[in-house]
């Protein structure tokens, strides 16, 4: 079998007399669209934060491509290569989409000029574009536009553009179709196979059980601050997925 | 139309500036003149610096109510301390460095403690009064010719264009400021700062080392703007320019930049600073009470809010 890309065994998390994770085990494989679904208040926030460095869980290992992961901080992770789509978008809606792209990585331009910190805009701009062209981002025509002007699903699209950008490991999105229409819900759907084209894993949490079996590859069931266990949507039906998430019926091991 | 003012913000202010000139022009015989209009920008030059230090404060969604007092102690600081034997030069660099540490002190409260901007720089502007106030013992001292009041001689470009070196340094000072916001990361962090403080957290940007620097770079711009002041009028006095700060708000606010943050620049604070010199010049030359040139600035104000959050309205 091969190794999995990050994984995660025994992670335990408490506040207080609150058990947010309670000894959750985690795999993602290289390649995989890996759903996380789960009801309200079982955990998978708290599951995806330890992994994207946003909690320090108080037990537990992580690892990724088998080396030891320890993580302080969300910049931590996104350094080790593991970008996070969240569910409040963190885009800067008075700046361009050039520019939100590469917030807070600017390209920096070569010799005096970049002594003198000045940005390479040109270059910002070329692989901005190259990056949403690849993604098949064709409805944002300029990328010099705020990204205020843009509707719903094209300001997700920028924030997935750019987890795809920069994650060179994991990508992970937190109900990234939580807010949008059924056209624009597509169109992330999309996106997340064409991220997973090139070869790089995405974690998906979603409520979204059409969305969960169009794109996942395997459905990671998350209740009671644990993993109950994880099945191939090949194998289940949605209501049997929703069956599990209850707890109405055990997962199959 | 409102695709075009949300791409250039400037350029609405930029119009009102060229109407109010045309209009000035044809309702009155001195305003059209060359003399008049270099006087408008000379006087111009010291409210324009403040508030080009406050339109970086306020990008930041934040504002400085202390601005002009910092400055004020600035100009005592360095009168003083040359008066004192010390050499003008290093007085000069340790007025302009003060102002910088004062600044940066509001900064610090905001950040580490956490404290409303507002707040922080109502209660400096009171200690800064106060200590401007203690250290002058309530007098006017004297700024010694030479280095310190070099900023307000005067030049004829071409030999006919009045002007004043002031008007130069302040004119760097702003080509400086821009090119920083416009043209580096340290600039696009400023506005995504102000724009959306957890998005820009995110993002990696450090927020709290961010609002540090603009309000240090801020109360450096005020260090020069103490500068300018002393060249404009050669003497340093703690009751000076008490109305500077909201003097600076109001050409930030009518140069188009956001109060909530992260929308305009300095390009419009130029623009703003003109506007209300442009308007103060022609109404006196219409010999109109100066009760009503407070009252037209007034009603600019707050028409230009009010466009501000019509169109972010709008838009969001």
């Amino acid at each position: 079998m091969t190794e999995p890309v990050l994984a995660a065994k025994g992670l335990r998390k408490r506040y207080g007399r609150v058990t947010a994770i309670d000894g959750a085990d985690f795999e993602l494989y290289p390649g995989e669209v890996l759903a996380i679904v789960g009801d309200n208040g079982a955990g998978k926030s708290s599951l995806i934060k330890a992994l994207t460095g946003a909690l320090i869980p108080d037990a537990g290992e992580m690892w990724l491509d088998g080396k030891p992961l320890r993580l302080h901080s969300p910049i931590d992770a996104r350094r080790y290569g593991i970008e996070t789509v969240y569910q409040s978008l963190a885009v800067s809606p008075a700046l361009d989409i050039a520019t939100n792209l590469f917030l807070g990585r600017e390209i920096r331009r070569g010799g005096f000029l970049g002594f003198l910190r000045l940005l390479d805009r040109p270059a910002m701009r070329k692989q901005a574009r190259e990056q949403l062209d690849a993604l098949g981002i064709a409805t944002v025509q300029d990328i010099t536009q705020t990204v205020e002007t843009l509707s719903g699903g094209q300001r997700q699209a920028v924030a997935v553009a750019r987890a795809a950008m920069f994650g060179s490991k994991v990508v992970i999105m937190d109900e990234p179709t939580a807010a949008l229409g059924v056209r624009e819900t597509e169109h992330v759907l999309d996106l997340i196979k064409r991220i997973r084209e090139r070869g790089l894993p995405v974690v998906l949490i979603s409520h979204d059980m059409p969305a969960v079996f169009e794109v996942a590859d395997r459905i990671h069931v998350h209740r009671l601050g644990k993993r109950a266990g994880v099945v191939s949507p090949a194998e289940v039906s949605m209501s049997d997925v929703v069956s599990f998430i209850t707890g109405a019926k055990a997962v199959p091991v | 139309m409102r695709g075009l003012f949300a791409s250039s913000p400037a350029l609405g202010p930029f119009a009102a500036l060229v109407v109010a000139v045309v209009f000035f022009s044809v309702a009155t015989d001195t305003f059209f003149n060359l003399d008049n209009f270099s006087f408008v920008v000379q006087q111009s030059v010291v409210i324009g610096t403040l508030a080009l230090g406050q339109t970086l404060i306020i990008l930041t969604a934040g504002i400085d109510l202390a601005n002009a007092a910092i400055a004020v102690f600035g100009t005592v600081l360095v009168t003083r301390l040359a008066l004192g034997g010390m050499p003008s030069p290093v007085a000069l660099v340790l007025g302009i460095v003060g102002c910088t540490l004062v600044a940066a002190l509001s900064g610090g409260l905001v950040t580490r403690l956490k404290l409303p901007p507002f707040i922080v720089t109502l209660g400096m502007l009171a200690v800064m009064t106060a200590v401007t106030s203690l250290y002058s013992q309530g007098t006017t001292w004297p700024v010694p010719d030479g280095l310190l009041t070099v900023l307000g001689t005067q030049l004829y470009l071409f030999g006919q264009i009045q002007m004043t070196i002031g008007m130069g340094v302040a004119l760097v000072l702003f080509v400086v400021v821009w090119v920083m916001l416009a043209r580096t990361a340290w600039g696009r962090h400023v506005y995504a700062v102000g724009d959306d403080k957890e998005a820009a957290r995110l993002s990696g940007i450090n927020i709290d080392r961010t609002l540090l620097s603009v309000y240090a770079l801020a109360g450096l711009v005020y260090g020069i703007a103490a500068w300018l002041a002393m060249g404009r009028t050669p003497t340093a006095d703690p009751n000076a320019y008490q109305t500077g700060n909201l003097d600076s708000i109001t050409a930030v606010v009518i140069g188009g930049t956001s109060l909530f943050g992260g929308r305009g620049g300095v390009a419009g604070t130029v623009v703003g600073a003109l506007i209300v010199a442009v308007l103060r010049s022609g109404l006196t030359q219409m010999e109109i009470d100066s009760n009503y040139q407070n009252l037209a600035t007034g009603v600019l104000v707050i028409a230009a809010v009010a466009f501000d959050q019509i169109t972010r309205r709008r838009s969001a």
